[in-house]
């Protein structure tokens, strides 16, 4: 049997439904096989928006997302996606084309090292030198991808070993020597952490993307109400509960509410889940929650102890052991608390000012009209506005590029989860400078009648940086002004065959909507033309202690 | 502080530019590494000294562990035995020849090419010994050192912890 044609029979024996990926020589063998198979292709405009929208699949569905792309620049235009996956631990597997064995390290046309390239941001990729082992590594791939902690995986394949003839012979199990994700907590380690909960006056669960990934929205649910604890949520773990639960306090960090920052450090106890301390949550990782005790639960142990001390690690699955500490748990009422808190949440809302046209007034209108819908972001101050205002009610609901910060992530990402999810609404609330950096996606999304809508805060500048120069750089905008009159997103998106609505002020938000909501099916974009100056805050400045806040004058 | 890892490691290719690769973007400093095949020939065994904290140790070993052909990561910095190899082509003029042949006996070294005026002594030993004959040598003028890097193994029975 043609390789080529065996590695698609293996796609399909993986429960592959769909592939984003464009064509080229290196990869033709493979396309060529493709052609006689069920299995759904949807050639995006770029790699980039390829991947992103396989990042957006996963993480909508929870299941694999694959690429295809050919080799030398197809290749490295994958790079910036499979960067994205890697530090929000999405599971994607990229398949890149390869010029022939015999011209590897020839500089032939179109090569280039991806394997190399990528070993940094993959959780593991394979060079195909020996056609035998190709099913083997498809295998494994898909393994690696989608167990553990998540990420992505690059197999790159010669078209000469496409081109080979094999046995279809595709293994039911993987045999990896040193790879044997923990999934089970260890018990006793779980029973001190219920001993230190039970013993807590001010405990607060800080639910991370891992949650997600685990789904273990129930469990984490569960636990909160059986303690009771607070629980804030970093970027990644939005929808780990719903932020219409009274145990919600919403995201921390250095945009998170006053409110949520404050019972973070002032709780004594942090039962931390599936998250990696990063710095925008943490603030100054050295005046982190200074009088509290840590438990962390991660499946990756190198997370323990990474940035923050730990009290109490426990590595394993979040779900498992969520459910496993539940049960070692007696409700205890902590009057003192829920009264602190109280008190934080009514003196310290999140607001804004409310004059002009605002960005954040956009969201909650998005959110009053699309309040199941599927949301991605862009990066930068779109994406804080969301975080803010988008109130989420379930696991999966919230997507957005957390570690890498990848501006034009959220729109094929958007993309890719309408694929997943084709019944929900899918929505991107964008920047205007992060719209553009995959607007071409459009086309894709008019072709195949994916129908995601686009919401521009447009104000004219790389916003989140605009505001640093004001905050930090003494008013010197330098380079952040993108905005031009000329540019009518209107018309751009007419132009590609979709639906363009410009929306100049607060009074024509409802009416843009109701629009956009009555033509669910089809392809979106409303240009929101919002004031230029407005900022996200609260803000914790970066080196500063979650305390430290910047608020609404 | 420096420590001694013992890492086995399939032994296929890319595997030692993965890890090299990890050290490069962790930050962590390498002060020596060696690759070498072991009692089973699909296995290799790679012996990296660390200079760093027991933080940085910690994170090393489980960052180490996360790479999929890595079997396993045991630290030898303690209750192991360590050598190293070391070649020095060192200036041997007539008279100062029965000096140094001398001192590389003390030192259970060997002699293993002799020029007209210089000789390349061989010597093995834990990394003390060698950087004290390195420093004896000088006197007579080094004119190039080769040496392989440190290999270790944990005493008394145990299979690398």
């Amino acid at each position: 049997m043609r390789a080529a044609d065996a590695f698609i029979k293996a796609l399909e024996m993986e429960g592959v439904e769909v592939i984003f990926g464009i064509p080229g020589g290196a990869i033709l063998e493979i396309y060529d096989a493709l052609y006689d198979s069920n299995i759904k292709h949807i050639t995006t405009r770029h790699e980039q928006g390829a991947t992103h929208a396989a990042d957006g699949y996963a993480r909508a569905s929870g299941k694999v997302g694959v690429v295809f792309a050919t080799s030398g620049p197809g290749a490295t235009n994958t790079v910036t996606g499979i960067a994205n996956a890697y530090m929000d631990s999405s599971p994607i597997v990229v398949f890149t084309g390869q010029v022939a064995r015999s011209l590897i390290g020839n500089d032939a046309f179109q090569e280039a090292d991806i394997t190399g390239i990528t070993m940094p941001i993959t959780k593991h990729n394979y060079l195909v030198t020996d056609p035998k082992s190709l099913l083997r590594i498809v295998k494994e791939a898909f393994h690696i991808a989608s167990t553990g902690r998540p990420g992505p995986v690059l197999v790159d394949i010669p078209k000469d070993v496409s081109q080979s003839d094999i046995e279809f012979d595709y293994p039911s199990k993987v045999e990896l020597m040193g790879y044997k994700p923990k999934y089970e907590g260890h018990p006793m380690q779980i029973k001190k952490a219920a001993e230190l909960i039970m013993k807590s006056e001010r405990p607060i669960i800080l639910a991370g993307g891992g949650v997600r990934i685990s789904n273990a929205q129930k469990e984490l649910t569960e636990l909160a109400e059986a303690i009771p604890a607070f629980v804030v949520t970093t970027l990644m773990g939005k929808g780990s509960i719903s932020e219409y639960h009274p145990l919600c306090l919403g995201f921390v960090g250095m945009h998170g509410s006053k409110y949520a920052n404050y019972a973070l450090s002032e709780s004594d106890l942090v039962i931390a889940v599936g998250c990696r301390f990063s710095d925008r949550t943490t603030g100054n990782a050295a005046l982190f929650a200074p009088n509290a005790k840590i438990i962390h639960i991660d499946i990756d142990p190198a997370e323990i102890g990474k940035n923050v001390r730990v009290d109490i690690p426990i590595v394993g699955d979040a779900k498992r052991i969520l459910a496993q500490l539940k049960k070692y748990i007696q409700y205890k009422q902590r009057k003192e608390w829920e009264e602190k808190i109280k008190e934080w949440r009514e003196k310290f809302p999140l607001r804004y000012r409310k004059d002009g046209f605002k960005p954040q007034f956009v969201v909650e209108k998005v959110c009053e009209f699309f309040p199941d819908a599927i949301v991605t972001t862009e990066v930068g101050q779109n994406q804080m506005w969301a975080a803010q205002f988008f109130k989420v009610k379930y696991p999966r609901q919230f997507i957005s590029s957390g570690g890498l910060g990848t501006m034009g992530f959220g729109f094929p990402a958007a993309m890719g989860a309408k694929v997943a999810c084709p019944d929900k609404d899918v929505i991107d609330i964008a920047g205007d400078g992060s719209f553009m950096m995959n607007i071409q996606e459009l086309a894709t999304c008019v072709h195949y009648e994916i129908p995601v809508k686009v919401f521009i805060l447009n104000n004219g500048y790389l916003g989140m940086v605009r505001q640093w120069q004001q905050l930090f750089y003494r008013e010197r905008y330098s380079a952040t002004c993108i905005g031009c009159e000329k540019i009518s997103y209107e018309k751009i998106a007419r132009g590609f065959g979709a639906m363009g609505i410009t929306v100049e002020k607060p009074s024509e938000v409802e009416d843009a909507l109701k629009i956009v909501k009555e033509n669910s099916d089809v392809p979106a974009v409303v240009d929101f033309r919002v004031d230029f100056d407005a900022n996200v805050l609260p803000m914790v400045p970066p080196g500063k202690s979650l305390k430290d806040i910047i608020e609404v004058d | 502080m420096k420590f001694t890892i013992a890492v086995l490691v399939e032994n296929k290719p890319g595997v030692l530019a993965r890890v090299a690769s990890l050290f490069r973007r962790r930050g962590f400093n390498i002060e020596s590494l060696t690759v070498g095949t072991t009692e089973r020939e699909d296995l290799s065994r790679m012996t990296i000294v660390v200079n760093g904290d027991e933080r940085v140790l910690e994170q090393v070993t489980k960052q180490l562990n996360k790479l999929i052909e890595v079997i396993k990561v045991s630290d030898v910095s303690r209750d192991s035995v360590e050598r190293e190899l070391c070649l020095i082509r060192v200036n041997s003029p007539p008279e100062k020849r029965g000096e140094i042949i001398e001192l590389t006996n003390i030192f259970r070294g060997r002699i293993v090419d002799v020029a007209k005026d210089s000789f390349i002594v061989e010597i093995t030993g834990d990394e003390d010994k060698i950087n004290a004959f390195i420093e004896l040598m000088k006197v007579y003028g080094i004119k190039e050192v080769a040496r392989t890097g440190k290999v270790a193994m944990v005493r008394g029975g145990k299979n690398g912890k």
